[in-house]
């Protein structure tokens, strides 16, 4: 069977408590690059333009097809062949942000397409302009019913940054992989690294529950 | 070297570890469906016993990361005496990680069926089983294709991740052609447009056949 030490567990939790300080900083950071990028994206399809809106869409749909770790490995070394050099952050922050913010942009999306359109016809009536009409009467009434979409991605964007390992951004699992390779022991740096994910997410996910059920009741929503 | 040097020298390795992902998905997505299938209804179970394996079972997987699940199926399993060969070890994780998100959606779908076809099964005493088999199920099938159609999406992405484990897949071949060649632009480039034609140009036109055919045997013509 096997055998599971509690002494090796305390030499490295320290090091595994450090590297998920790394891992939330990755995941705030990807997650508020991916939440205005994704605003930009909702709001650039439905723009005048049909091109524009078709070119925006077709660019979403690619990156929500594709796999995150392949386009991790993209901009870390596509960018040098360009003559710019990304650190494995920067490169990181890019695609995780870039790829969340795709999918972040359909959540948006369908959050300002269940406006009713009244409310525009609202604001338009009181001549209010594009920029006022958005901030302060499409975006706040838009908000409530995207956010358990935005809940559940910023859950994801934590489960996913893992895989930031691959190009040397020491976070948890980066640092798991270096004490394995070290100790030649795996069982208990993979084991903590699952424990931890599931203490950060699963609260997590039940605060922002609760959240919406908050949020829902005061725009004065059916909560579901 | 132009694209097309490119795709006649490296096009073959490329296509090989295409083949590879599309095994990967195919058994990591049977795997899922059934997993899906059992622990969803196992979800709707009445039995304390029943309900909480299914529930603990689908928050670990999905409250923990894909790639740690890979690692720890691979690396940590064969500490409790189960090794399992590499390319097994992938599609077991992807499918078992999918599988607890697909719970979900089973369960949903069966939630979704209205109460009156439930009780027009019992007033014609048929048995549970009998009843889930041909009058729930088949309706919470079609309720829940489209939400599948992302789910597979996502499960095809996910294989990616088992060449970290060194099953020579399109994500791997392209890592080792860029090792060689330096070429990342052109071969990181190729391998997305091949996901990309994967996704939408197999998996999204399957699921659409399938929701239309079994719109179709329900007598709901789309």
């Amino acid at each position: 069977m096997f055998d599971w030490r509690w002494e090796f567990v305390s030499d490295i939790l320290p090091r595994l408590v450090k590297a998920t300080g790394n891992t939330l900083l990755a995941s705030v950071l990807g997650y508020g690059i991916a939440a205005v990028l994704g605003l930009v994206f909702a709001l650039t399809q439905r723009t005048r333009f049909a091109l524009v809106n078709r070119a925006v869409r077709e660019f979403v749909e690619f990156i929500r097809s594709t796999p995150l770790v392949l386009q991790i490995f993209f901009v870390f070394y596509v960018a040098p062949q360009f003559g710019v050099m990304f650190s494995p952050w920067t490169a990181g922050m890019i695609a995780i942000g870039l790829h969340y913010a795709s999918y972040l942009s359909e959540v948006y999306r369908a959050g300002i397409e269940s406006v009713p359109r009244g409310q525009w016809e609202a604001a338009t009536s009181l001549s209010l302009g594009p920029r006022r009409t958005y901030s302060r009467i499409i975006l706040p009434q838009a908000i409530p019913t995207a956010f358990a979409g935005m809940g559940n991605y910023l859950v994801g964007i934590l489960k996913d940054t893992p895989m930031l390992s691959v190009i040397g951004v020491a976070e948890l699992m980066h640092t798991a992989n270096a004490i394995g390779s070290e100790h030649y022991r795996f069982l208990e740096p993979y084991t903590l690294v699952g424990l931890i994910f599931l203490i950060i997410s699963l609260p997590t996910a039940g605060g922002l529950r609760r959240a919406e059920v908050k949020i829902r009741k005061k725009m004065g929503l059916r909560s579901i | 070297m132009s694209y097309i040097e490119f795709l006649t020298s490296y096009g073959p390795q490329l296509l090989e570890g295409s083949v590879t992902t599309a095994k990967q998905t195919i058994l990591a997505a049977t795997l899922a469906v059934m997993i899906a299938l059992v622990a969803g209804l196992m979800r709707l179970s009445k039995n304390r016993f029943v309900y909480g394996t299914a529930t603990v079972y689908i928050e670990i997987f999905r409250g923990t990361s894909l790639l740690v699940q890979l690692y720890w199926i691979f690396f940590v399993l064969p500490l409790f005496g189960l090794t399992l060969e590499k390319f097994t070890a992938g599609f077991i994780a992807v499918g078992m990680n999918l599988g607890a998100y697909g719970a979900e959606l089973v369960r949903g779908g069966i939630l979704s069926v209205p109460r009156g076809q439930w009780e027009a099964a019992t007033a014609l005493s048929m048995p549970p089983g009998k009843r889930m088999r041909r009058i729930i199920f088949p309706q919470a099938f079609l309720n829940m294709l489209p939400p599948w159609g992302n789910l597979l999406i996502e499960l095809l992405k996910g294989t990616a991740l088992v060449a970290l484990i060194s099953v020579a897949d399109l994500m791997f071949m392209a890592r080792k052609i860029n090792g060689t060649t330096y070429l990342s632009a052109q071969v990181f480039g190729s391998a997305l447009i091949i996901y990309y034609l994967m996704s939408r140009g197999l998996v999204t036109p399957y699921m659409r056949w399938l929701e239309r055919v079994m719109a179709r045997k329900l007598g709901k013509i789309k």
